[in-house]
């Protein structure tokens, strides 16, 4: 017994013995997205602590694994984390509600445009700091539209004639997300361009005449002109479909044009590869603009101080420009003026960021707590759609039902008639 | 009379206090040894489940941000209101039912024909073994790539025997009969090794007696061999069927529940429920549900057998 106290006091001992040696250098630990700026951040961390002496412990997570673990930890409060890689729409409320990030009160946000920092706003505190933006556009393959002697779309009906003139000899005519909650985020843009919206002052309205009309468009051309088994595809199911020349046009979030025009993982030839806007809808001409990526600070973290030191570094002016000289989207505005930018970005990426940044609206998803399943419920509204080929006369019924479904949620979570 | 002392030592040492607090020790011995096993038990097994129980009766919501309250009864309710629930739980047999019966029929069978003495005998046990040694995640994604109605094989294959092609996993008429088909590619192997084991065991005088009486093949097979191994048979049901019931990583692999919500069983439901909802108390309650079936099922078989004096 005596032997077994002792033991165990010795490991005790030695245990605190290591914590007092090791505070002498401060220690954050970081979790990054598998996105290319967090591939980015983790190449030039030993730099940050080479002029900082602050140890990084960095995990590199998929984005679903991150929002898990991130939730996980906070949730049963054993979180050791201190600064993270965050999705502004998709968690942000959630977090921001439950408390979880920490207010940034000594950070300087006047170099982003403010609607991409009111998104992480609450209670005039900010909490999170915009990183990466997307946007939507049309990715196409010039060859074949010259081949069918067409121009690039500028309408939704332009849009479904080249979808149709392409859609033949093993080739989809039109590509585009059809995995129920995936595809949220791409008929977004529709649903716009239609004069609708998901979410109207807190209340769900994707049943409204504007976006059932979108909702339709979109399956008519994802079921008639689309690839096999698109309703359990989502970006990276499309991806190579299009990278092996299997599909006319995609529409996808900016992010993606580095991947498809490079040789190493594409088949067809960067000349043959466009990107244009979104074709302007009946209604409006309005694609979704996002800060899909922010980085936060957790309001548990002890070390503080390294944690700002991290944070200000990490989302710096510097990196910024780094970020935009690999094609990265970033947020700040003196990224996308920079001189040396502007000669090397793609003049696509440039003109399409111009026009959804005039142009565009801040959100490409329900803007609520319960996102995960709102976004669910109108998937299963979008899959019906593709499934008919949108002439499904059950739809409004079907988009009624799960407005009302997402409406509960909203009141659920004190959310409903207050975003 | 037993001497007491030698050389003037006492022979039985006088009981001091640490020799009672030995003793102590000594006679709950049965208890001490077993203890860390039982902690080990009682933390990561009856802990979380008695948890979830908690849990199934609270109304935990993280996108609320509220305190969790206990509301009894109310989750249990929500859950059997919910349509997409009831259509998992019966995914979640079909699944089962589907895939081990399947697993049990073509794992005799290869078992049976497995047991007999042929040349690369040992390399034809070795092969079986592979798929059970493979990472689901990887035979997930692998599968997913002979599935792809474009670019994969499997239409190619049909599209050159001149038959009509299929939409395999992207199509929900055919996703849970596509994920089956993984399920035994994987697990027929597992029913094998089972059987074969089984069939090494069994005695050898039933067979000579049969072979006295003039038994044919088909009579030593249905009269003999099969009922000798039902103990066998019923126990690799057990293993497989509760293995199935609880199936995730496959699923997730490879559909994620979808398309829609066509191949949910209720593992990828409450999965979702905690992790993508972050209802808790809801998925608390399916799991709830899960372990009652797994338990019942498990019950069921064990008493099954024991009333078959198997």
């Amino acid at each position: 017994m005596f032997v077994v106290l002792l033991v165990l006091l010795c490991l005790t001992v030695s245990v605190f013995a290591q914590g007092t040696a090791e505070q002498a250098k401060p220690e954050i630990r970081v979790l990054l997205a598998n996105h290319p700026y967090g591939e980015l951040l983790k190449t030039k961390i030993p730099e940050f602590e080479a002029q900082t002496g602050i140890k990084v412990n960095y995990e590199s997570l998929q984005e679903s694994q991150l929002t898990n673990k991130l939730t996980t930890e906070f949730a049963t409060n054993s979180s050791t984390v201190d600064v993270f890689m965050t999705r502004p729409l998709q968690e942000g409320l959630m977090f921001i509600k439950n408390g979880w990030y920490k207010g940034l009160d000594k950070y300087d946000f006047n170099d982003y445009p403010s609607n991409s920092v009111d998104i992480g706003r609450k209670d005039g505190v900010a909490y999170i700091v915009p990183l990466v933006t997307e946007w939507q556009v049309l990715y196409y393959r010039k060859d074949l539209l010259k081949k069918a002697g067409l121009t690039v779309p500028t309408t939704f009906a332009e849009l479904e004639a080249a979808a149709k003139a392409m859609n033949k000899d093993g080739v989809a005519g039109f590509a585009s997300r059809g995995k129920g909650a995936a595809a949220v985020t791409q008929l977004s843009s529709f649903v716009y361009n239609y004069g609708g919206r998901y979410l109207d002052g807190g209340k769900a309205v994707f049943d409204s005449p504007e976006a059932l009309e979108a909702i339709r468009f979109y399956g008519k051309l994802l079921g008639n002109y689309g690839p096999q088994g698109v309703t359990s595809m989502s970006w990276e199911n499309i991806m190579p479909v299009f990278q092996a020349g299997k599909a006319a046009m995609w529409t996808d979030a900016s992010v993606f044009y580095g991947q498809i025009v490079d040789p190493s993982k594409t088949q067809i030839p960067a000349s043959d590869i466009g990107i244009a806007q979104l074709p302007r809808g009946p209604k409006d001409d309005s694609p979704f603009i996002v800060v899909s990526w922010g980085m936060a600070m957790s309001a548990k973290t002890k070390n503080q101080d390294a944690a700002q030191k991290f944070l200000d570094w990490a989302t710096s002016k510097e990196l910024a420009k780094e970020g935009m000289l690999t094609n990265i989207t970033m947020a700040r505005d003196s990224a996308w003026a920079d001189k040396e930018v502007r000669a090397i970005m793609n003049p696509g990426l440039v003109e399409t960021q111009a026009h959804a940044a005039k142009n565009g609206y801040p959100f490409d998803r329900p803007f609520m707590s319960s996102v995960g399943q709102a976004r669910d419920l109108i998937g299963e509204v979008i899959i019906e759609s593709i499934n008919t080929k949108g002439t499904s006369t059950k739809l409004p019924a079907l988009a009624a039902e799960k407005a009302k479904a997402v409406d509960d949620l909203l009141k659920a979570d004190d959310e409903y008639g207050k975003l | 009379m037993w001497p007491t002392e030698l050389f003037g030592r006492p022979l039985l040492p006088t009981r001091s206090f640490s020799m009672i607090r030995q003793s102590f020790f000594e006679r709950n011995l049965r208890y001490l040894f077993p203890l860390p096993a039982l902690i080990f038990v009682v933390v990561l097994m009856v802990f979380p489940v008695c948890y979830t129980f908690f849990l199934s009766f609270t109304d935990w919501s993280l996108t609320s941000g509220k305190p969790l309250n206990v509301v009894g009864l109310k989750s249990y309710f929500d859950v059997l209101k919910e349509p997409r629930f009831l259509e998992a739980l019966g995914r979640t047999f079909y699944f089962t039912f589907g895939a081990v019966i399947v697993e049990m029929i073509l794992g005799i069978t290869i078992a049976l024909i497995l047991n007999r003495a042929f040349a690369g005998k040992g390399v034809v046990k070795t092969l079986l073994l592979l798929p059970l040694v493979a990472t689901p995640v990887a035979i997930g994604i692998v599968w997913n790539l002979f599935y792809d109605p474009t670019i994969g094989i499997l239409n190619y294959v049909l599209s050159v025997m001149g038959l009509p092609q299929s939409g395999w996993v992207s199509e929900t008429k055919s996703v849970m009969p596509s994920l089956i088909l993984v399920d035994i590619w994987q697990w027929t192997p597992m029913i094998t090794i089972i059987v074969l084991a089984g069939l090494a065991g069994l005695s050898s005088e039933p067979y000579e007696s049969a072979k006295v009486d003039g038994a044919n093949a088909r009579q030593v097979l249905f009269k003999i061999t099969l009922p000798m191994l039902m103990p066998t048979i019923l126990t690799a049901v057990i293993l497989r069927a509760i293995d199935a019931l609880k199936t995730y990583d496959i699923i997730y692999a490879m559909t994620g529940g979808g398309p829609g919500y066509s191949s949910e069983n209720l593992n990828i439901l409450a999965f979702k429920y905690s992790f993508e909802y972050f209802r808790m108390g809801q998925s608390a309650v399916m799991l709830v549900f899960l372990f009652i079936v797994v338990m019942g099922f498990s019950l069921g078989v064990m008493r099954l057998r024991r009333a078959f004096e198997l």
